[in-house]
């Protein structure tokens, strides 16, 4: 039905271009901009210093770690929110996405004030031999913890174009809860998984405000990349916008992933809503 | 070239100075004219970009300032030193600049963005912030290096970092810290939330922290003391008002109260 929409109106006024295209400039005239600056002369020393090599496997592997977290705490949560019915369900929804328009530096001193020493859990964690405040795996928590909503948002969206009527059809031929859910569910869905996924990294990989407030900067331990820019800064601003660039090209990878993502998923989804419908039909 | 541009602006500036002295009324900016004629002779808005070290006490001089001198306003700007020289360089409207280095203020003056030489008007020191409970039982600086004793410092990149590196290098303790925290503001948060058991800071970041940590003094800090100096902005539309703040600092009330501060005499 939306294909049909798009390919009957596409009359867009011609002013409304000039303003787009003011858009685009204030994203795209700042890192020409940045790009303008780099010393090229001496871009591969200023990236292979050993400083930013450690920052930069440090935020590959922190990232990478929080991804897998996302998702395995993602899931259920998109599954929950999107399938589910119970009180509060609303408010949970809400109070998930809440780090999507949450300053960074407030998750961080949120973070701390429950995984730190003097934290809600911090002190039982200690006793176990669990000490969190300037470890790695205090990145690890905060980015989690900023690039979660993105996995929830993207799957969730997934799960209600996708319908259910796939998942009645095999509830009604026997199949249990678990067997629907990795059988059709998670199949269905899985071009919107990854696509979240890969914005959770990229999230995570971008992941500053939280990381420098809860989990402190030393090199090879929470100096992530962004860290090091922001410390690179300081004295030697070549070596800032090559990491930066660095970074930049790294987020256009991502963000072309993403986006490929849901468009390998389209035929998938129109070839489940047309034969699901009949199936439903048929059903009912 | 560069010396014939030099001159040209000091007898510009020169000559804006005969023409504000002259004729105050007629060449003070229109907005300000108002309240002018009250008490003091100064008036405009003079913007002081200051390290975040003299937050505490530039707002009460420029407190005083403006009693003093009713026509007159002071807006302030603290950032690192290094991000506000950044900022002059690339051409933010500020006055006056002081910076907690000499470091950053030669940057500006060797792109001859200053008007005239800098002064220095304080000096600052490293001190050993813990909890107040002191939980690692910190004494001396020595203590740091214990095992199991999570210190916090700036690191070398920032003055205080580097202060730190010299204190460690005259004390010959090698320190082992959890963090390095890219200005001293983040080094005394972790040891304010409990996170840190000690951070290095300054004597004046201790005093301001107030009953929030306790400052444990060491004899090896002498051996790295940080040098404030204060100048003028070559680029600057309001040099005499921009002279008029940089005097109070430097003169017996700005020491006083940067006295009060924690500040030592440059």
């Amino acid at each position: 039905m939306t294909t049909r929409k798009t390919a009957t109106y596409t009359g867009i006024p011609g002013w409304i271009y000039a303003v787009a295209a003011a858009g685009a400039l204030l994203v795209v005239l700042p890192l020409a901009a940045m790009v303008a600056r780099v010393n090229w002369a001496n871009f591969i020393p200023l990236i292979t210093s050993e400083s930013s090599l450690t920052a930069l496997g440090l935020s590959l592997r922190t990232s990478a770690a929080s991804t897998v977290l996302c998702i395995v705490l993602g899931v259920p949560l998109a599954l929950v929110l999107a399938r589910g019915s119970f009180p509060g369900q609303r408010v949970l929804r809400s109070l998930v996405l809440l780090p999507l328009v949450l300053p960074p530096v407030v998750g961080g001193i949120a973070l701390l004030y429950t995984f730190g020493r003097q934290g809600l859990l911090g002190r039982t964690l200690e006793v176990a031999g669990l000490q969190i405040a300037f470890s790695t795996t205090a990145v690890v928590l905060a980015q989690t913890f900023v690039a979660l909503p993105f996995l929830v948002v993207s799957l969730e969206g997934a799960l209600r174009i996708a319908g259910s009527r796939y998942e009645s059809v095999a509830a009604t031929l026997g199949a249990g809860p678990s067997t629907v859910l990795r059988r059709i569910t998670l199949p269905l869905v899985l071009p919107g998984l990854a696509s979240g996924a890969v914005l959770s990294f990229a999230r995570s990989l971008g992941e500053f405000g939280a990381t420098l407030t809860f989990a402190g900067s030393l090199q090879g331990v929470t100096r992530t990349l962004p860290l090091e820019i922001y410390l690179q800064r300081e004295t030697d601003a070549d070596a800032a916008v090559a990491l930066s660039l660095v970074l930049v090209a790294v987020a256009i990878a991502v963000v072309a992933l993403a986006y490929r993502g849901p468009r390998a998923g389209r035929p998938v989804r129109a070839e489940s809503t047309t034969p699901a419908s009949a199936t439903g039909g048929a059903v009912q | 070239m560069s010396t014939r541009t030099h001159v040209k602006t000091a007898l510009a500036s020169a000559a804006l100075l005969v023409g504000l002295a002259g004729c105050a009324p007629a060449s003070t900016p229109p907005a300000a004219s108002a309240p002018a004629e009250a008490t003091g002779r100064l008036s405009g808005t003079v913007t002081v970009f200051a390290a975040a070290s003299l937050k505490a006490s530039f707002t009460d001089l420029a407190a005083q300032f403006e009693a003093k001198n009713p026509g007159a306003k002071v807006m302030l700007s603290f950032a690192g030193s290094s991000d506000l020289a950044a900022q002059i360089a690339q051409g933010a409207p500020a006055d006056v600049f002081a910076s907690a280095d000499t470091k950053n203020m030669a940057k500006l003056a060797d792109a001859r963005l200053l008007d005239g030489a800098a002064a220095n008007f304080a000096t600052n020191v490293l001190e050993i912030a813990v909890p107040p409970s002191n939980p690692a039982s910190i004494l001396s600086f020595a203590d740091l290096a214990k095992p199991g004793v999570k210190v916090v410092l700036c690191a070398s990149q920032v003055p205080c970092g580097a202060a730190a590196d010299a204190v460690e290098q005259a004390a010959g303790v090698t320190l082992a810290p959890v963090s390095e925290e890219s200005s001293v503001t983040d080094v005394l948060g972790k040891v304010t939330s409990g996170e840190a058991d000690a951070g290095l800071v300054y004597v004046t970041d201790v005093k301001g922290a107030g009953e929030k940590v306790k400052g444990i003094a060491f004899p090896e800090s002498s051996g790295a003391a940080n040098t404030y100096p204060i100048a003028a902005v070559g680029s600057s539309r309001n040099k005499e008002l921009a002279r008029a703040f940089i005097a109070l600092v430097t003169g017996a009330d700005g020491q006083k109260i940067l006295g009060e501060a924690g500040f030592g005499k440059p």
